[in-house]
């Protein structure tokens, strides 16, 4: 009983996520599922992926957010569309640039928030100005369109179906995702071995087992949805590396564990030896960085840079740390819980615009989602300690 | 005799458990300033938290029969109103707002909503003048030094029309100069009819002012002096403060071998890091040989933490000067990956601010100040650090269900292994133990005595800070006390006594 509980607990969110997809999928008779829409999930919420991975490093240091990052995301995608467009600069060149200034930008707010202590809300609401208004400037007001043909087919495309199968079928999709989860099976497979060699403690087998069966039905069902329509986007490529980028290192590295370290105590942190403002460093200049991968998804996604893009995309990405798990307070949240959140997030969207709902009821319903979350959160987490 | 204003009838308070106070009884006559005295941690600002409602009316067991009627205090409010008014310890005022906003915050002058700020200012400038204050109240307290925030704090007190006044170490904070007038100003009051109780660490003031001195130890009331029939010396205060046998809660120590000079400081001085010309340590000098427990004794805010953090890669304050010498050699540790390097460690005074990560499991908290050792090109190999937590579990004796579970979880005691099993993992030389042994019960401060043994018989130098003056005169091979940021003596351990520290804890270090 006690350990249904647990599993319950740490997997609450998947379980919400499930029960909302089978909802909508009900409310739709269907249509949530359809190859398109599925697709349509991943396209959409690109940017909210990449953008809560770095998030996630902010909210980690204390729940420290980032406010800057939808203009940042502008600016970025400004620079690089009026290079690409107007300038007719080679697209990697351009993307070059756009990492750069994405990086530059990280280590101007990252120097006021970590070696001046200037606190990160203010510093970053400076920058959601400030860069919103120099997109602006770069654009000149107006919308260049459209971007290089070659740009598009980076991250706007889908990956070429080499094996040849059907009309209607992807059968290179359908074989990634076959590969992918062979390979997850034998990286668990090896690991179990490592730990019995060495004689650790190991996880109860018919978990593990279970664990794999549904991340791999999952895995299986998806690829085979995205195959029924085009094949792989091009995008889900550059988002799946973000994300198991980030994942390991949050988890397996000693960067990473002195995030959660400064989050959960910052004076403790300190008087082991850690450098701490090197991490608050660290965070911003990363998240500006994580803005620019997201501007040139975003570019490729619109076919155009406009001085509004952008807009609250900060709002997703911290919406969605929260909704994954992460604490407010700082030091708590993973990569895959930001996931399923921003996941849930999407399908929430994507739901609500196939039933009709209106846009401004879709804001509603996504707050009261948010401060739900939270609440349970805050909630349990009283009630354990008691 | 005079009337019996407060009337304290066999407190007792648990917390969690613990038994902070155990039938702790106290009389107070109206008129009179009445001193408590005790160690840190023995109840004394428990009981006045008890007497103002900050503890309200059933947590506790006992009665408070003040000016002749059992009180159940639900809040400070309702004390207040009967005009008890406490101040405590750390000024509670608002650096940004002026003194006399401050002297009626919660009490403001006027109807309703609206303040009357003309009768606020000129009442609050009356009652500045009667505790001889001359500045215009629409002063900024941040403007005003800490004596003359001291001061208003008490006007402010009056302003709730106090019938009796508790000072929690008024003059903890203050200079020579300032202590005087206050002591001063509280006689001037008592010639008025006001009735005090004072909480201090400072006997000589004590004696000077208090009629009556109630003696606590270990949450009990072990005695009362009265100056009309008692002596009330400071010899005679300290025999009561400290008058427990030690017998053997002490593990012996197998092998003693004391080496050569580990690490020295010699004169040391360190300024405050917000009011720089504030000298929180002043030309320290000390040293630890290899194998040696020395101790360092002090009150909390004597400087004892200040000293070793600031040695600790200047985890603490400004402007420090003195050398260093570890192994003989002039040293300076500027950050406090400079001092691990160096072999240092310092297991912090509070685990809980300073010390632990509590919304982690134990074994994040074990590896983090060495996780290099359980990395490979900074990828964590999570399985060997599992190990490393759970031999350290095993051999500190660690009572969780696994090395999984939160530190926030543990008890005190267990936490406080953690943290030494964080620092020792971290493999030093010389270890710094702030105060390891505040807030456990016997049985781990036991261990925890036998783990520092442990060290020492490896040939660690190891630096103890206590406020317990058993614990220092049974585990110390060297003591050496401090006072007001300065070391006012050292004895070996076996010269020292609970009275002669004591004496030298309480010797202000100005006359040396």
């Amino acid at each position: 009983m006690e350990n249904t509980k647990l599993v319950m607990r740490k997997y609450t969110m998947v379980l919400v996520l499930l029960l909302v997809t089978l909802f909508f999928t009900w409310v739709t008779e269907g249509k949530m599922l359809l190859p398109q829409n599925v697709n349509n999930l991943i396209a959409q919420n690109a940017y909210v992926f990449i953008l809560a991975a770095g998030m996630l490093l902010c909210i980690l240091t204390g729940g420290n957010i980032d406010l800057s990052v939808g203009s940042v995301v502008c600016f970025v995608g400004a620079i690089g569309g009026t290079l690409m467009v107007k300038s007719g600069w080679d697209i990697f060149s351009c993307m070059g640039i756009m990492l750069l200034a994405g990086a530059v930008i990280g280590a101007w707010q990252g120097f006021w928030i970590a070696y001046v202590r200037i606190p990160p809300f203010i510093v970053t609401l400076a920058g959601m100005f400030v860069f919103r208004g120099l997109s602006n400037v770069v654009l000149q007001g107006m919308t260049v369109a459209p971007m290089p043909g070659r740009y598009l087919n980076l991250f706007n495309s889908y990956v070429p179906d080499v094996l040849g199968g059907g009309k209607n079928f992807n059968l290179t999709c359908m074989a990634v995702g076959i590969i992918g989860c062979l390979i997850y099976i034998l990286v668990i497979i090896k690991g179990c071995l490592n730990r019995s060699k060495n004689g650790y403690e190991m996880e109860r087998l018919t978990r593990v087992i279970g664990k794999e069966i549904i991340i791999c039905a999952v895995i299986l069902a998806f690829t085979f949805r995205l195959a029924q329509y085009k094949g792989i986007p091009t995008v889900l490529i550059w988002i799946g590396a973000i994300i198991a980028i980030y994942a390991y290192i949050t988890s397996k590295t000693t960067t990473g564990r002195y995030f959660y370290a400064v989050g959960g105590n910052e004076k403790a942190t300190k008087l082991s030896g850690i450098n701490t403002n090197k991490v608050y460093f660290i965070a911003y200049l990363n998240m500006a960085f994580l803005a620019a991968v997201a501007g040139m998804v975003i570019i490729a996604r619109l076919n155009s840079a406009n001085p509004t893009s952008g807009t609250n995309y900060e709002m997703d990405a911290i919406a969605s740390c929260f909704i994954g798990g992460a604490s407010a307070y700082g030091g708590i949240g993973t990569i895959p819980g930001v996931v399923i959140g921003a996941i849930l997030m999407g399908v929430i969207n994507l739901g609500m615009s196939i039933m009709g709902v209106d846009a401004n009821y879709q804001k509603v319903v996504k707050g009261l989602v948010l401060l739900a979350a939270v609440i349970f959160d805050v909630v349990s987490k009283r009630e354990r300690n008691k | 005799m005079n009337r019996i204003l407060l009337e304290m009838k066999n407190i007792t308070k648990t917390f969690s458990g613990v038994k902070a106070l155990d039938n702790v009884n106290l009389k107070v006559e109206e008129g009179e300033i009445h001193a408590l005295v005790g160690e840190n941690g023995a109840g004394k600002t428990t009981l006045m938290n008890v007497l103002s409602g900050i503890h309200p009316c059933g947590t506790y067991e006992g009665d408070i029969i003040f000016a002749g009627e059992i009180c159940k205090f639900m809040n400070i409010k309702n004390s207040e109103e009967k005009g008890i008014v406490i101040i405590h310890q750390e000024l509670a005022l608002i650096p940004y707002m002026t003194i006399g906003e401050n002297m009626f915050l919660g009490n403001e002058r006027g109807k309703k909503a609206s303040i009357n700020w003309n009768e606020t200012y000129g009442k609050a400038d009356a009652l500045l003048r009667t505790v001889g204050l001359k500045e215009s109240s629409r002063t900024l307290v941040k403007d005003i030094g800490v004596g003359k925030q001291q001061l208003v704090e008490i006007a402010k007190a009056l302003a709730k029309k106090a019938r009796l006044l508790i000072l929690d170490e008024p003059t903890a904070s203050l200079n020579e100069s300032d202590s005087k007038a206050l002591l001063e100003l509280l006689l001037e009051f008592k010639k008025n009819g006001m009735t005090s109780i004072m909480i201090s660490h400072k006997l000589s003031e004590i004696s000077y002012v208090a009629d009556k001195i109630t003696v606590i130890r270990d949450g009990s009331t072990i005695e009362n002096l009265d100056k009309r029939t008692d002596d009330i010396s400071e010899v005679r205060i300290i025999k009561g403060m400290v008058g427990r046998e030690l017998s053997d809660c002490f593990p012996k120590r197998e092998n003693k071998n004391i080496g050569d000079i580990k690490m020295e400081v010699s004169g040391w001085t360190v300024y405050h890091p917000l009011y720089t010309d504030r000298k929180v340590v002043d030309k320290v000098s000390m040293n630890v040989r290899r194998g040696e427990v020395v101790g360092i004794s002090g009150l909390m805010g004597s400087g004892r933490t200040e000293l070793v953090m600031s040695i600790f890669g200047k985890s603490y304050g400004t402007n420090i000067s003195g050398n260093l010498k570890i192994n003989g050699e002039i040293v300076r540790l500027n950050s406090v990956k400079d001092a691990i390097r160096k072999k240092l460690a310092y297991v912090t005074e509070d685990r809980k601010e300073n010390g632990l990560i509590l919304s982690n499991p134990i074994k994040i908290n074990t590896t983090l100040a060495n996780l290099q050792a359980v990395s490979k090109h900074s990828v964590i190999d999570k399985d060997k650090e599992y190990k490393v937590a759970d031999q350290y579990r095993i051999k500190l004796n660690i009572k969780c269900t696994s090395v999984e579970q939160n530190a926030g979880n543990l008890s005190g005691g267990n936490q406080q292994k953690v943290l030494l099993s964080k620092w020792m993992f971290a493999d030093p030389d010389i270890l710094i133990l702030d105060d390891p042994t505040r807030g456990i019960d016997v049985g781990a401060k036991y261990e925890i005595y036998c783990i520092i043994n442990n060290l020492a018989a490896e040939g660690k130098s190891v630096i103890m800070i206590s406020s317990e003056l058993p614990e220092v005169l049974g585990m110390c091979d060297r003591i050496y006390i401090m006072n007001e940021g300065k070391m006012t003596g050292e004895l070996s351990g076996k010269e020292a006594s609970q009275e002669l520290i004591m004496s030298y804890i309480l010797k202000s270090g100005e006359g040396e």
